[in-house]
């Protein structure tokens, strides 16, 4: 059983999160109060069939990368990281089980953001609605994935926040959502290009108003795949056994 | 108290072990070995080196120089952690999960037999409170979750700092009843204490000041190369004396 103690891990993940019914709360409401308000604000405009889709792309991945930073970062305080490499308990293990217990979580809360900004707050998509789940919570995933990379190099709660400014801000004004990306000075532009949210703003786009097929919003997602896949392994390299 | 293991030479050898912490040496020079079966207590003042040391033996401090052996291997060796178990000072257990599902996932970590969770609770009296959260119990309640986890899978070496630190009287003695059990059974404990009175309870100590020994002998061993009848004292003479009291285990004496 390879991987019986990744699933260990993303058990207990699950069994200490479902002990504060708020977190739960909070986590699958919040990205779609924050889309609602969006909507509300551009109500008398036409300006949320070209927004929307990055809000879809941005609330969820804000949430996951705190939520899941500061909880490995907590972790790593109380002890209980320091016990766990005392114990047979592989990094990978450890980092692919918090993946795929908020991986799980964000799901749901893609799930339901995706549904609200279509089916309440009337947000028009043109294309496969099945895309836009997929690009979603590939989206979350993202968040998941950098928030355990940001908590391996954070020694404090405060240092963990600092991340989102650090990591997240750059990747939501440079995302397309202010200004279109080829608009953009050539050389924000060609940083713009590597950012993984500008890939997950770009495939939401494209299906919300059909632009692309579905080859072209595969692309996208393989990119944010192999940004996920690169954070969770670099992560996992990143963490130390042995402390000073 | 006359072990088979004792054959096998001791259960931890550390030799010339430097470790810093912060910047600033912990210990420096360190050697000391462990026999098997027997419970070890490490006495000293705070900041001492007591907490370094153990976080050396297994394996998750970064050390200098030095070797370290436990069981035959390198310290922190991936074979040894399931044989090894570590009790941090402060209870490492997680706060928003009952007793019963903290030391459930603990064993799924070791791979331990399922009804070891329900020998552990037995063992550490936990029955009552198996169902709380344990960051509902009190201090004593979660540092003895943060001991049974370490009894899960019968680990052949116990590292424990501090472990009777906040708890009443009755228990501590229940404690050190079920330490002398496990040792009994062949498990090699080293604890730590900043409690003196506790050492009476060990078959060895090692008393600590300044990352260094002072002394690695017999309770009576201790008492009578100082010449008082209590340890705190003995530590004193020990200070004030210079000369360390280093009797090492060589196999043939009984404890």
């Amino acid at each position: 059983m390879p991987l019986s103690r990744t699933f260990a891990t993303t058990g207990r993940v699950l069994t200490q999160i479902r002990h504060d019914p708020r977190t739960i709360g909070l986590l699958l409401v919040v990205p779609s109060l924050l889309i609602g308000l969006v909507a509300w604000i551009f109500t008398d405009t036409d300006l949320f069939a070209d927004i929307g889709p990055a809000m879809i792309a941005l609330f969820p991945f804000i949430v996951m990368f705190l939520v899941t930073s500061i909880s490995t970062l907590r972790e790593r305080r109380s002890g209980t990281l320091e016990r766990l490499f005392s114990m047979p308990l592989g990094k990978g293990d450890f980092i692919l089980g918090y993946a795929l217990a908020f991986g799980l979580l964000a799901i749901f809360q893609t799930a339901i953001a995706v549904s609200f900004a279509v089916w309440v707050c009337g947000l028009e998509i043109e294309g496969s609605i099945w895309l836009l789940f997929a690009v979603a919570i590939a989206d979350a995933l993202l968040g998941t994935a950098l928030g355990l990379l940001a908590s391996a190099f954070a020694r404090s709660e405060f240092q963990v926040v600092q991340f989102l400014p650090l990591l997240v801000f750059p990747q939501i004004l440079l995302g397309g959502i202010f200004i279109p990306r080829d608009q953009l000075p050539e050389a924000l532009e060609a940083i713009s290009e590597w950012l993984p949210l500008s890939f997950a703003i770009d495939a939401l786009r494209a299906v919300a108003d059909d632009s692309e097929d579905a080859e072209w919003i595969t692309a996208k997602l393989i990119v944010i795949g192999a940004w996920i896949i690169g954070s969770i392994v670099l992560g996992s390299v990143t963490l130390r056994r042995r402390t000073p | 108290m006359n072990n088979a293991d004792a054959a096998a030479g001791p259960a931890i050898i550390v030799r010339d072990l430097h470790v810093r912490r912060a910047g600033t040496p912990v210990l420096h020079g360190l050697s000391v070995d462990v026999p098997r079966g027997r419970i070890v207590g490490l006495l000293g003042p705070s900041g001492s080196g007591k907490t370094t040391l153990m976080r050396s033996l297994v394996g998750v401090q970064v050390v200098d120089s030095g070797t370290i052996e436990v069981l035959g291997l390198p310290a922190g060796s991936a074979a040894l952690r399931s044989r090894v178990a570590y009790v941090t000072q402060q209870a490492s257990v997680y706060d928003d999960l009952t007793v019963r599902q903290n030391l459930a996932f603990f064993r799924r970590v070791l791979g331990a037999p399922a009804s070891d969770v329900d020998s552990v609770i037995e063992r550490t009296d936990l029955g009552s409170v198996e169902g709380r959260l344990a960051g509902s119990l009190s201090g004593g309640q979660r540092g003895r979750v943060s001991l049974a986890a370490a009894l899960l899978g019968a680990p052949e070496v116990l590292v424990l700092d501090e472990p009777t630190v906040g708890l009443d009287p009755v228990l501590r003695v229940e404690l050190w009843e079920l330490f002398h059990r496990l040792a009994e059974a062949g498990a090699t404990l080293l604890v730590s204490s900043h409690v003196m009175d506790e050492a009476k309870r060990c078959d060895r100590l090692l008393l600590m000041r300044d990352g260094a020994l002072l002394a690695d002998d017999t309770v009576p061993g201790v008492l009578e190369a100082t010449g008082t009848d209590d340890v705190e004292t003995a530590f004193l003479r020990l200070i004030e004396r210079g000369v360390p009291d280093l009797h090492p285990e060589t196999g043939s004496e009984v404890a």
